[in-house]
């Protein structure tokens, strides 16, 4: 019976086409838009991610990662005097204003790293080596800022030399960084030839990266760093997800994606459930027929899932195909950002469920309801 | 002089014991059958007539086991199926019982050979051997070019010759209709219970026909009459005609 139901499925193309169509529409919306999302999140987080560091010590009243409230330099001193750190370094991030070749202007993301160590050094050299910081002058620029000047009919590459704040630098290396919300180029350099670039204030350090010593736990010493007064600490996981959090509650951006999630979910319950409505409607004299012919409810019930949930398959199959697609030619543009993990789909396929369980269920209710007597009239 | 008791010619197949059945309708329910006694036996064509709304429909719903009674007692082939739970029914329904349904009821999207293999896949049969022997029973009834055809290619008469085949495909021992005649044209009516009666009146079944048309009364061995609710005249259909 199984099969004979999948027949009556597949034979009534319009309402097939149809059915698939809208649970397509619905999971390709909520997966592409959810995608689209979690990829701004990623842009956000972008800083966190690109300097690897277990602990990051901030001012008291720094919310997330993108805030800097700078810190007296004596802030690291005080940070390697809590027990359970194994070492601190000092990291400025500024954005600053770069001057290229033509004249024109572009803010950069200036990231000062520890000149002795480097701790917090790009994770991916495309050229050059990250040694050459000692020179004079040297910055290492990102790939982002190389496809900026790129366009703006600029090459840039080792060598090449340009102005921050009106103070000379040199390319001694390039990079590869995870893009940042504005997609402003990294640029990195040591912390001391930073703070000549940068406009010189009464405190300069941004933030202190600290190594825990091994069998403490970076939460852990996040937690008593935190209890230094005018000092806040997270552990790189906890600064992610707190950077996430504050953006979903700061920002208007989950309002007007979740909006779209939730018109995508609308719509799909009102296009498929209506039209699997009517398909069982449709059906009805013919279900009452085979209820006479002694098909039992079981067995109906059966039928009812199976057709419902196999449009769910294919219509999630193909969104979430196209979605895929859609995210493949992005990531190469790199905007809109995209990232779909695997929960986006996990969540959508199980949204699709209910939505086709909630549909069969209308349609048995229909056919539970009904006399097999009806089928003399 | 004694005969065994078997399944063979003229043995009662279904009995019909002092059935009554109402229907909730405000505060005084209406009667559709009132106390119904009748049988039908085997190897023959029963026929139930009657006017509009006397019950006939009512009558054959009981008997199929596809409604309940309030009272009285229905032996199909011996057995109680008043007795029976619901799966009970539905599953000595799908074994025993044949239908033929004045809307034919055939799936649309469905070719004939697949509509008419219907009872047998309800039984378990696989649907490869299902539809083989469903297109042999089509061939039967002359539809043997048209297996793959849909039904709406076909004329009602066609349609109507697909749902004999679907109630005989399974061998049942019992086959109901309801107005089997009543979409059909006077002459496509005649031949439809012509085929009836050739290829679904065995002696080991129960054949019961409800009609109000006279015309194809020719083919019945017994005839009841209804008239509200009741039984009011049962005999073999030679005598119906003469009195
Ligand atoms: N489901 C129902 N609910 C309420 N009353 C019903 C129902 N089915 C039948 N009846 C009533 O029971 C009586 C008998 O109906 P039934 O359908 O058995 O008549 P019938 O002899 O088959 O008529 P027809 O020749 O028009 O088909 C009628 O008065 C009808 O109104
Ligand atoms: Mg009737």
């Amino acid at each position: 019976m199984l099969r004979i139901a999948l027949l009556m499925l597949f034979r009534d193309r319009a309402k097939y086409v149809m059915l698939v169509g809208g649970l397509t529409f619905c999971s390709l919306l909520m997966t592409q838009q959810t995608s689209v999302f979690c990829g701004i999140m990623l842009w956000t987080t972008a800083t966190v991610r690109n300097i690897d560091a277990k602990v990051w010590v901030f001012d008291a009243k720094v919310e997330q990662v993108n805030e800097v409230i700078p810190l007296r330099e004596i802030e690291v001193t005080r940070v390697r005097s809590v027990p359970g750190v194994e070492w601190a370094v000092p990291l400025y991030l500024g954005i600053e204003q770069a001057r290229l070749g033509d004249g024109s202007f572009q803010n950069v993301q200036l990231t000062g790293l520890d000149t002795a160590t480097f701790v917090g050094r790009p994770m991916e050299i495309l050229k050059g080596r990250v040694e050459d910081l000692r020179l004079p002058d040297a910055v290492i620029i990102d790939q982002v800022g190389v496809e900026k000047y790129r366009k703006k009919g600029i090459k840039i590459d080792i060598g090449t030399s340009f102005e921050i704040n009106d103070k000379r630098a040199e390319v001694v290396a390039i990079c590869h960084e995870n893009r940042s919300f504005l997609a402003q180029p990294y640029v990195f350099t040591t912390y001391d030839r930073a703070l000549q670039f940068a406009k010189p204030q009464r405190k300069m350090l941004s933030c202190v990266l600290v190594e825990p010593k091994p069998g403490v736990s970076p939460q852990e010493l996040a937690a008593r760093i935190s209890r230094v007064p005018g000092l806040r600490a997270f552990a790189r996981d906890d600064l992610f997800w707190t950077t996430v959090r504050w953006y979903i509650k700061n920002t208007g951006i989950p309002i007007s994606f979740g909006t779209v999630v939730i018109m995508g979910m609308i719509v799909g319950i009102a296009i498929a459930g209506q039209t699997f409505y009517l398909f069982i409607l449709d059906n009805l004299r013919y279900l009452a027929a085979l209820k006479a012919m002694g098909a039992r409810m079981p067995i109906l019930t059966a039928m009812v899932f199976l057709q419902s949930f196999s449009v769910g398959f294919v219509g999630f199959g193909i969104g979430v195909g196209l979605t895929t697609l859609f995210g493949l030619k992005v990531l190469k543009l790199e905007t809109p950002p995209f990232f779909m993990p695997w929960q986006v789909p996990v969540a959508v396929a199980v949204i699709i469920m209910l939505i086709c369980s909630f549909s069969a269920l209308v349609g048995l209710r229909q056919i539970a309801k009904l006399e097999p007597a009806v089928v003399f009239k | 002089m004694s005969h065994p008791i078997t399944a063979s010619e003229n043995s009662v197949a279904v009995r019909v014991e002092k059935v009554v059945k109402t229907f909730p309708n405000g505060d005084t329910p209406t009667y559709a059958l009132r106390d119904v006694s009748f049988t039908a036996l085997a190897g023959q064509l029963t026929m139930i007539v009657g006017p509009s709304g006397c019950g006939k429909t009512t009558l054959l719903s009981v008997i199929c086991g596809t409604m309940q009674t309030d009272s009285g007692r229905i032996e199909v082939f011996g057995q109680d199926i008043g007795g029976m739970s619901d799966a009970e029914v539905t599953a000595f329904r799908s074994r025993n019982v044949g239908f033929i349904f004045q809307q034919f009821n055939l799936i649309p999207t469905l070719t004939l050979a697949e509509n008419a293999s219907i009872p047998l896949i309800l039984q378990g049969w696989p649907s490869r051997k299902a539809e083989e022997k469903a297109a042999a029973v089509l061939t039967e009834l002359g539809l043997g070019t048209r297996i793959r055809s849909f039904p709406r290619q076909l004329s009602g008469g066609q349609q109507q010759r697909v749902a004999i085949a679907r109630a005989l495909v399974h061998d049942p021992r019992l086959i109901i209709c309801d107005e089997p005649t009543a979409s059909l044209d006077a002459k496509t009516g005649h031949h439809a219970l012509e085929l009836l009666k050739e290829s679904a009146c065995r002696p080991d079944r129960c054949v019961i026909v409800v009609t109000h048309d006279s015309r194809i009364f020719s083919f019945a061995d017994w005839i009841a009459e209804m008239e509200d609710g009741r039984v009011v005249k049962s005999c073999p259909a030679a005598e119906y005609r003469h009195a």
